[in-house]
């Protein structure tokens, strides 16, 4: 079996971080990680999230010119239960932001997020009292897809970003970044640093 | 049994007719990471801070770029160029030029409210990246070359006309 040891540092006296995962070596289930990142990544099921006009382009990549079928997209799912990769398409506004949040909760493990548009990302030119100034202040993105809005390729180039980091990734890693997240409430990127470029 | 020809039959032939005369359209899929479809012309994406010909840079720090800039992602710092240490042919030079490319909306008014033609978006589309940090783009990142011919300096509409 292979062995996962997991310290919690307390670096700032209130932020646990997790430090030097290490992780014993396993032939069989080496194997097993990438078996299982191809298929998670070549699968990926889209939850349709469109808030604002992102989401015209985010269907202009779905349709016929664009394709992202070709990515095993095929499928853009209107319910959290079934869905793997969020796209947060356009501006996210702060009434709007627990309703993300909990659509986020309802998705099954493993998740991924895709910030599309500036405005999702940063909150783009809406820097006022109405919007989310970036949507990983609610849940943590993977992929920001900067544009305004993103043309479809440049939302596919950030698809395949994706996929290049599920498959890169361990196939368990997610539940390190899950309980950090839960243990301090949101993700920080120092976290996210120390997990992803493990 | 007609009931069963035209309730049933009938439309499945219908729908795979369709199936099969559109089966010999020309395809309009683009095949992107393979194949990447021509942007149109007047696309705008990734700026570079361009260079003249003597290699100086053309950006004199003048923060004409961030003054119109609607979604306040430039930021400039000039500096005075002295004989030892000269950047561009003016009085000062930008010493640090960022763009915050999450923030941008690429509206091109950077380009157009600058007076040297240094701040062009071309059309490199591939912008996606996993953090934060990655998209503050320095000086050193917009000044890399553009990868193509067109490092000219943008001309404006108005001056297109005229040259007609």
């Amino acid at each position: 079996m292979p062995k996962r040891v997991e310290t919690l540092v307390l670096h700032d006296s209130s932020t646990p971080v997790f430090d030097g995962i290490e992780k014993g070596g396993n032939v069989v289930l080496t194997s097993l990680d990438v078996l299982v990142n191809q298929a998670r990544a070549n699968s990926l099921w889209p939850l349709t999230f469109g808030l604002a006009c992102c989401a015209i382009e985010m269907m202009g990549m779905v349709a016929s010119r664009f394709d992202v079928a070709r990515f095993g997209m095929e499928r853009f799912s209107a319910t959290p239960r079934q869905a793997d990769v969020m796209i947060i398409a356009g501006r996210l506004s702060k009434k709007m932001a627990p309703v993300l949040r909990q659509i986020y909760d309802q998705m099954p493990e493993p998740k991924w997020v895709i910030s599309m548009g500036a405005c999702a990302s940063s909150g783009g030119v809406y820097n006022n009292y109405a919007i989310v100034q970036g949507a990983d202040q609610v849940v943590p993105v993977d992929v920001y897809v900067p544009g305004c809005p993103p043309s479809p390729d440049a939302l596919i180039y950030g698809i395949l970003k994706l996929q290049e980091k599920i498959k890169r990734g361990r196939s368990g890693s997610f539940k390190e970044l899950r309980l950090a997240e839960s243990l301090t409430g949101a993700r920080t990127n120092e976290q996210v640093n120390t997990l992803v470029d493990a | 049994m007609s009931g069963f020809i035209n309730s049933v039959a009938k439309p499945i032939m219908a729908g795979f007719g369709i199936t099969g005369k559109r089966l010999g359209r020309p395809k309009v899929t683009v095949f992107y990471p393979e194949e990447k479809r021509e942007q149109f012309a007047r696309t705008r994406w990734r700026h570079f801070l361009t260079r003249y010909d003597s290699g100086l840079e053309r950006c004199i720090g003048c923060s004409l770029c961030a003054g119109a800039c609607p979604a306040r992602c430039i930021y400039v710092e000039a500096a005075e160029n002295t004989d030892q240490e000269r950047y561009s042919p003016g009085e000062r030079y930008a010493v640090r030029y960022e763009i915050n490319m999450i923030r941008c909306i690429f509206c091109g008014y950077c380009q157009e409210a600058c007076p040297t033609g240094a701040i062009v978006l071309r059309k490199n589309f591939e912008l996606a990246d996993y953090k934060r940090e990655a998209f503050i783009y320095t000086k050193e990142r917009l000044l890399e070359k553009y990868p193509g011919e067109a490092d000219a300096p943008w001309i404006g509409e108005y001056e297109i006309v005229k040259q007609k």
